[in-house]
């Protein structure tokens, strides 16, 4: 994999970065020194405010509005971007060196058909013309293992799937056979079944092509089957840059360390003869449509977690639409401790809406951008109990203590938060209505895995503390080891299987787990080889 | 940056860390930046304001002090000569932004305290309610606002009072549509959700969640209808049914004082007189115009090309 002793492609020297806030240069990237050979993957690793898209992007000597280069050099192949006219620096970037966005969907543009926006670039610089073009792209979409290759360009981006489409943003930045291709987060917004593929393709196409990739992400799991040399980027800075497997073997700095540690969190499971929360036999659907669920059931025991897994569209955000009242099931219902609960949330009494919380993926949006942290989380304590003035405030300290924070948070607008801190913030306005339940949709996904970890350490410290039950929505298998007692396995609306943990991550599968817990990437840079071999072997 | 600790720390995690200015400094730093229309757009409205406030003080007759010599010329004692009773006219062109700008800032007021409430609503209930007002706003605009104005104020009379109600509830119909558009998109975040569930009610979602949010286009907004309001209680005035006299009302002003254009040829300074009250009307226009482009472009979010 590695090949080492090519000629070099890109050499970036002692590059600063500046971004421009409150009136002034603020540092982003503080003199970080890369380089990369034809035909070589560097993985670029880090926390989110790392600076790590920020360095991506600076190799294609671009940056963002708002900030400059203001340090360095940055040499492509003999030429040195920081001296180029804007328009010469346009046109390197149609055909050498291309971008492929975490957000493929964003980066399409709605109204041109798939094959014309694959083209448009190679075209435009003359590289090769209008039919040959396409008929590479049919080639590079079969390569690409998209489905149909020979007519889906003939479609509008709205007519594939996100996996799909970022598959073609690929077969785009292919086009023009650039040197260098920048993959920024590709896999981060798709499901674990679908990542599989995408993986596969990108790496098949790398390998095939020759062609130099920087590969940013912040999932090491990820970035140990792509990356040929991985270097770690933390405040702007570079922490260290080795070989993967050296790097996966033996990491030397201590925050490298930290980083694979926190693949390692895992709780005992354990059941409990009560149920807290029984999901019995319910059926939903969005205004009267299609049904999204059929025939659900689900328990929660007392002080457990129990966690839904499935793909997106699999029904399990519906689920909690319907445990919470936002979506009156149309059949079936739902038990807390024991007693039925009025299936709109308008009949729910305020006790009962105390009782189950919420907790949603984006942190960003589930708190007002306007409110301080101090409003947000005594918002609920004011509500639900009452308390005012100072008692309602020595109360949001206490909570903002348990969550890891301190006072100084209190004044605070979300705005002025990291990803972790909002979510954190999340996680004690739940806390102080003081529910039996909390219901977890995704909580950890968006935010990097060394921030997931002390979510996930946070919430289980909790319920051990409060003895509190939680319903975990996620698609991530390594979040379900760490933290929950039962596994509730969906798809297409139904529930496949639910058991204790150990029993469903343990052989025989039903078919569906079976694939589920084979797409989740392992820390083994030959892990994907492995998995396509056994593919290949089943076929 | 040297850290010394590399272990994690939920409070050490950066945010995006701003400095932090009271409200009085923020103002501070963006009005230096604010390009020359901003800042003559704001000198006068200040300035009419001023005028508006303390209208009695500085005017140098009363509003409604009839003197002895009617359509005197510009003179010393009365600067710009005096109307067709004999008031003088400068002040009546003082105590005219009072007026003007008093009732038309009472109506704009009037129209969003309906329109943005109805607009909230609406924009939160999403259901049959929804419909019922914005088909019922459709209908409502579906009239010229001026022609419909006119007759409403022909049946029920003119007065102040009127005046304001029925100006306001035509132009609220406005406001709900800039409402309700902008707070639907609020209306689907998750933070308005999470305030569902806690069980809070219709009035605090509406003031605590979703108002301080869609704040901006909202002022925006308010400048623009005032304009509107502004024009509409002139032309309605300039055509008789607006302010009655003897309040004085630039409006008003310019119809009573209108026969002296003709004497331009004789004294230039008599066809200006008729001119000034409409200069009045048009120079806070564009003011108000000004600023709230720039206060649109400033929280619009596009970024100044450097």
């Amino acid at each position: 994999m590695s090949n080492s002793g090519g000629d070099r492609l890109l050499e970036m020297r002692n590059i600063r970065i500046e971004g421009f806030a409150d009136e002034k240069w603020n540092p982003i990237i503080r003199g970080v020194d890369l380089s990369l050979d034809r035909g070589e993957v560097l993985g670029l690793i880090g926390e989110s405010g790392a600076g790590k898209s920020t360095l991506g992007k600076a190799s294609m000597g671009y940056t963002q509005p708002g900030c400059r280069i203001s340090g360095g050099t940055i040499v492509f192949d003999g030429i040195d971007l920081r001296e180029l006219s804007s328009s010469r620096l346009q046109r390197i970037w149609g055909s050498r060196i291309a971008y492929v966005a975490q957000s493929a969907a964003a980066s399409f543009n709605p109204a041109h058909k798939l094959i014309d926006q694959t083209v448009a670039a190679a075209v435009r610089e003359g590289i090769s013309s209008d039919s040959t073009a396409r008929d590479d792209a049919r080639k590079l979409y079969a390569s690409l293992q998209l489905p149909e290759p020979g007519s889906i360009g003939e479609r509008y981006p709205h007519q594939v799937s996100g996996g799909q489409l970022q598959r073609v943003m690929t077969a785009m930045a292919l086009s023009p056979r650039p040197d260098l291709i920048i993959f920024d987060e590709p896999t981060t917004a798709l499901d674990v079944t679908t990542q599989v593929e995408v993986l596969g393709a990108i790496r098949d196409i790398v390998e095939n092509f020759n062609t130099a990739a920087i590969y940013i992400t912040h999932d090491l799991a990820v970035v140990a089957q792509m990356a040929d040399r991985i270097k770690v980027l933390r405040y702007g800075n570079e922490v260290e840059e080795a070989d993967t497997r050296e790097m996966l073997a033996e990491p030397k700095m201590d925050y490298t360390k930290s980083l694979w540690a926190v693949r390692t969190l895992r709780k005992e499971a354990k059941s409990s003869a009560k149920n807290v929360l029984d999901i019995e036999n319910v059926d939903a659907s969005y205004g009267g449509s299609a049904k999204v669920l059929h025939d659900v059931s689900i328990r929660l025991p007392l002080g457990r977690t129990v966690a839904i897994v499935g793909e997106s569209g699999s029904g399990k955000s519906t689920a909690a639409r319907v445990v919470t009242g936002l979506l009156p099931a149309s059949n079936g219902r739902v038990l807390f401790n024991g007693d039925q609960l009025p299936p709109d949330i308008k009949n729910r009494s305020k006790e009962q809406l105390r009782r189950i919380q919420m907790i949603y993926q984006m942190a960003d949006t589930a708190m007002n951008p306007r409110q301080t942290v101090g409003e947000i989380i005594g918002r609920p304590l004011e509500f639900y109990h009452g308390l005012k003035g100072k008692e309602k405030e020595a109360k949001v300290f206490e909570l903002l203590e348990s969550i890891e924070l301190n006072e100084e948070f209190y004044d605070r607008l979300p705005g002025e938060l990291s990803g972790g801190q909002k979510q954190r913030i999340c996680i004690s306005r739940a806390l102080a209505a003081e529910p039996d339940v909390i219901i977890c949709d995704e909580v950890t996904s968006a935010l990097d895995q060394i921030v997931q970890e002390g979510i996930l350490q946070l919430l289980m410290r909790q319920q051990r503390e409060r003895g509190i039950s939680y319903l975990f929505i996620t698609h991530d298998i390594a979040t379900v080891e760490a933290i929950s007692d039962e596994i509730v396995v969906m798809l297409n609306g139904r529930v496949v299987e639910q058991g204790i943990k150990d029993e469903v991550l343990s052989p025989p599968h039903p078919e569906y787990t079976e694939k589920l817990l084979k797409s989740v990437p392992e820390m083994d840079p030959c892990w994907l080889d492995r998995v396509f071999q056994e593919k290949s072997i089943a076929v | 940056m040297t850290d010394k600790n590399t272990s994690y720390s939920a409070a050490g995690e950066v945010g995006s860390v701003r400095m932090r200015r009271t409200r009085l400094q923020r103002t501070w730093v963006e009005l230096k930046k604010a390009p020359p229309t901003a800042i003559i757009g704001l000198v006068v409205i200040v300035f009419y304001i001023v005028l508006a406030l303390f209208a009695p003080l500085i005017a140098p007759y009363g509003e409604a002090e009839v003197l002895p010599n009617p359509y005197a010329p510009w003179s010393s004692d009365h600067w710009l000569g005096t109307d067709q009773i004999g008031r003088d006219l400068l002040s009546r062109l003082i105590y005219g932004a009072r007026n003007t700008i008093g009732i038309a800032f009472l109506t704009t007021l009037l129209a969003f305290l309906i329109g943005g409430a109805l607009g909230l609503v609406a924009a939160i209930n999403r259901s049959w309610l929804d419909q019922l007002l914005s088909r019922g706003v459709d209908v409502l605009m579906a009239i010229p606002s001026l022609i419909f104005a006119l007759m409403l104020l022909s049946i029920v009379g003119p007065s102040a009072g009127s005046l304001i109600i029925i100006i306001a509830v035509l132009d609220s119909t406005r406001v709900f549509r800039v409402t309700r558009a902008v707070a639907i998109n609020v209306a689907v975040m998750e933070y308005v959700e999470a305030a569902v569930l806690r069980g809070e009610g219709l009035g605090w979602i509406m003031r605590r969640e979703i108002l301080p949010n869609i704040m901006p286009p909202l002022v925006a907004e308010f400048g623009l209808r005032f304009c509107f309001v502004f024009l509409t209680i002139a032309a309605l005035s300039f055509l008789g049914v607006g302010i009655q006299p003897p309040t004085a009302d630039w409006g008003t002003m310019v119809r009573e004082t209108a026969n002296l254009i003709q004497f331009a040829k004789f004294d230039l300074r008599a066809g200006v007189t008729p001119l000034l009250p409409a200069g009045a009307i048009a120079l806070l226009t564009v003011a108000v115009n000004f600023v709230v482009d720039w206060f649109l472009h400033k929280t619009s979010g596009i970024r100044d090309e450097q």
